[in-house]
């Protein structure tokens, strides 16, 4: 252990500990820009630096480790004075535009401009004139508002093993963009909007199509829907200032109905129709040798598009189940149209996501129209649903809460946990192993894939066949399951696993990039336990279970896997052109 | 050029490297030293045979400027911008170019026939201010003489589109 002062106070940390990590175990906050706790630092920006007794450098906290016996002061008139010039320097080549930014009270660059209260800045402005690029519909980019601390860049090429961005020329020139200055459209982006959730100012951002919302919502021909994703319930509250994890469901039902929406349904009622779906494709495949194994799950629309672009090999692998919000917007246009005698077109489905990729899939091919219309219209965002249902006037946070449209909006607990990663397979194996066994679970957790590690593996026993396992969140993660089930084939050895769960954020959903801002593993265990204790609270807790489920099968789509549930219900991959990583 | 060619190209530049720590910039400098600049058919090409990231050649490209991303032009216009011929007037001659053909520094005009650059002292600051065209040393250049200078390069049109 290493032990050492910060601000004379005494503090004991393992080796390697940085000056900022060591700092916040004795409630010293020391500023910071560049670095984000998901990310290695890049010292890019120099705010966090520090001072150390008897030395006249100034290190920068972020990735200085704490040495033995240091003395830090991390607050005085000097470094403060330091500091401000860091942020008048960099406001020097920032735009002034704060009022109309995507970012607008939730920038971090903002927060400490305000902090530090800077007034003007001395130096000659100079901003950059690059254009903005809205090509691929789900996210923007706006490289006069890059700070240039290398955030995205990172997560793009080392967390999300896309490399859509890169830092292109250097010194004064350096800005980000797809590589060789083409359009995010045609770079290999999977739209997964990591980027714009790890962005410090307004350069990233999601696409906004809250406006199209509004606007249907004073249509007067539309009869407007919508559901919300499992992932939401726990995070719009960081909004409202409630604490990560409270899940808001009941509010969040009354708020849209305020809003105007006639049939609040919930995505969570589609992700018990996926498990169902999913499971009797896994049972078909594992028990009854028909299909290619292992399994792997699709509902995650940035994994759909990855594989797509760089793994088109699996996709016999993949489940054809669609996702749930999917599903939910085919039985929105059909099944509720036709048992309230409203006219389909004029059905108008609006998805609230944790996700930007989302917003893609909608219209990803012909599949997403098997209601004869696109089954859901649009997709917004957490961080879009937030503005709304302010704009509405809306009191969320004294709000009484509400419940849904029961048709296409009951769930049980297997739905609500596949907003975290884990939560897929978790709610897979409950409904697939009562499918085996024709028994009630004894105990329905498997806490071996819950959790934030970056690739669970593990074993179960389902009337006695073991099932091996694999749940990888963050698409660079991936690759390790992936090589793994390509070498076993090729080799024709014992396939490493049957069923393989894949989210493309870090924590699954509840990490998505959709959501609130300022994510970390800390925040994503939370919100992530905010939906396994709804599970544990609640009496129904597996897919099968699901009443509202049960009797659209006996009423409308008759069994799993048959020919109504083909056509609503799964959809198709291609291999897309090879798109250059 | 067509695909079948293209990849020889590349195979006949990448097969030395293949395996080497370091091999990225190496194919890169010998891509630029064949074609004058790096095109982009080859930047994807390379990609795949050393299999790594477009993104990253795309880093190494640009933070370098050795490398061009585009086609040089036929005749290239140096406009000496050490301390004499900035004194003596370069920024002028700078600007008459730009006049007459369009052109900053580091740019190519678009039927490639031109491309001019700034450089350091060209080591006869006696002549200054000084433009070179391709081997051609032009001294104590005015800015009225830019016109009659580009004109001796200047081919007709139709002769460019035939050649
Ligand atoms: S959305 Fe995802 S894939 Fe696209 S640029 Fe951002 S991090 Fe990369
Ligand atoms: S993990 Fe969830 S939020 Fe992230 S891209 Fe996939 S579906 Fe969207
Ligand atoms: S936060 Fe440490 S250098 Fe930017």
């Amino acid at each position: 252990m290493v032990k050492a002062w910060i601000n004379d106070i005494p503090v004991e940390v393992e080796p390697n500990t940085t000056i900022l990590d060591a700092a916040k175990l004795v409630q010293v906050k020391i500023p910071t820009l560049c670095k984000h706790p998901d990310l290695k630092a890049s010292a890019g920006c120099g705010i966090c630096i520090v001072r150390v007794q008897g030395s006249n450098k100034m290190p920068r906290a972020c990735c200085t480790p704490l040495e033995e016996g240091m003395h830090v002061i991390t607050h005085d008139a000097e470094i403060v004075s330091v500091r401000k010039t860091v942020l008048e320097l960099i406001m020097s080549n920032h735009p002034d535009e704060c009022a109309t930014c995507g970012r607008n009270t939730q920038c971090e660059l903002q927060s400490l401009l305000a902090d530090f209260g800077i007034r003007e800045v001395p130096f000659d402005k100079f901003i950059p004139d690059l254009p903005k690029d809205a090509s691929n519909g789900t996210i923007v980019l706006e490289p006069r508002k890059c700070i240039k601390c290398g955030r995205c860049i990172e997560v793009c090429q080392q967390m999300q093993n896309v490399w859509a961005l890169s830092f292109l020329e250097r010194g004064f020139k350096t800005r980000i963009s797809p590589a060789g200055d083409i359009t995010l459209s045609d770079s290999p982006c999977v739209r997964c909007g990591q980027c714009s959730a790890h962005c410090p100012t307004g350069a990233i951002f999601e696409f906004d199509d809250s406006p199209k919302a509004w606007e249907a919502l004073g249509d007067p021909d539309l009869h407007c829907v919508v559901q919300i994703a499992p992932a939401v319930r726990v995070t719009i509250g960081e909004h409202f200032g409630f604490e990560p994890g409270v899940n808001l469901t009941p509010q969040i039902y009354a708020a849209l109905r305020r809003m105007g929406f006639k049939a609040i349904f919930d995505t969570n009622f589609g992700a018990d129709l996926t498990i169902i779906e999913e499971a009797s494709e896994f049972v078909e495949r594992f028990a009854h040798g028909k299909g290619t194994l292992p399994l792997i799950t699709s509902c995650c629309p940035a994994w759909v598009d990855f594989m797509e672009k760089f793994h088109g090999d699996m996709i016999d692998h993949f489940s054809t189940a669609k996702s749930p919000h999917e599903m939910v917007g085919a039985l929105a246009k059909t099944y509720y149209a036709e048992k309230n005698n409203i006219d389909p077109s004029k059905v108008f489905v609006v998805s609230i996501m944790p996700c930007t990729a989302k917003k893609y899939e909608i219209h990803r091919n012909p599949d997403m129209s098997s209601s004869g219309f696109q089954d859901v219209d649009i997709s917004l965002t957490t961080r879009e649903l937030a503005r709304m249902i302010r704009q509405s006037g809306v009191d969320f946070n004294s709000l009484e809460g509400e419940e849904c449209d029961h048709l296409l909006g009951d769930y049980t607990g297997a739905g609500t946990i596949f907003g975290a990663t884990g939560g897929v397979m978790e709610a897979a194996l409950r409904t697939a192993a009562h499918y085996v066994t024709g028994e009630k679970l004894a105990k329905l957790e498997f806490e071996n894939v819950r959790g934030i590690q970056g690739v669970k593996e593990t074993k179960i026993n389902v009337a006695g066949h073991e099932v091996r396992i694999a749940v990888a969140h963050g698409l660079a993660n991936v690759e390790y399951v992936i090589d793994k089930v390509r070498k076993a084939k090729e080799n024709g050895e014992e396939l490493p696993y049957h069923f393989i769960e894949v989210m493309a954020c870090p924590g699954g959903c509840v990490g998505g990039g959709g959501q609130p801002y300022g994510v970390t593993d800390e925040l994503r265990i939370k919100r992530a336990k905010g939906l396994y204790s709804e599970d544990e609270g609640l009496t129904l807790r597996c897919s099968h279970e699901n009443p509202s489920v049960i009797k659209l099968y006996d009423e409308y789509l008759g069994k799993p896997l048959g020919e109504k549930s083909h056509h609503l219900l799964h959809t198709k991959y291609k291999r897309l052109p090879v798109y250059q990583r | 050029m067509d695909q079948e060619q293209l990849r020889k190209e590349v195979d006949e530049i990448v097969k030395p490297w293949e395996g080497k720590e370091g091999n990225l910039i190496m194919v890169l400098h010998q891509i630029q030293n064949r074609y004058s600049y790096v095109p982009r058919d080859i930047s994807f090409e390379v990609a795949k045979r050393l299999n790594v990231p477009l993104a990253r050649i795309y880093e190494v490209i640009t933070f370098y400027n050795y490398f061009k991303l585009e086609a040089p032009g036929k005749n290239i216009v140096s406009v000496c911008l050490g301390t004499a011929c900035y004194l003596k007037g370069a920024p002028k001659l700078i600007d008459e170019i730009e006049k007459q053909i369009g052109v900053k520094p580091g740019e190519t005009t678009p039927d490639g026939q031109f491309h001019v650059q700034a450089v350091r002292c060209l080591g006869c600051c006696g002549l200054a201010p000084v433009i070179t065209v391709g081997q051609k040393v032009y001294s104590a250049v005015k800015p009225e003489q830019v016109a009659g200078i580009l004109a001796e390069y200047s081919e007709p049109a139709t002769a460019a589109a035939a050649s």
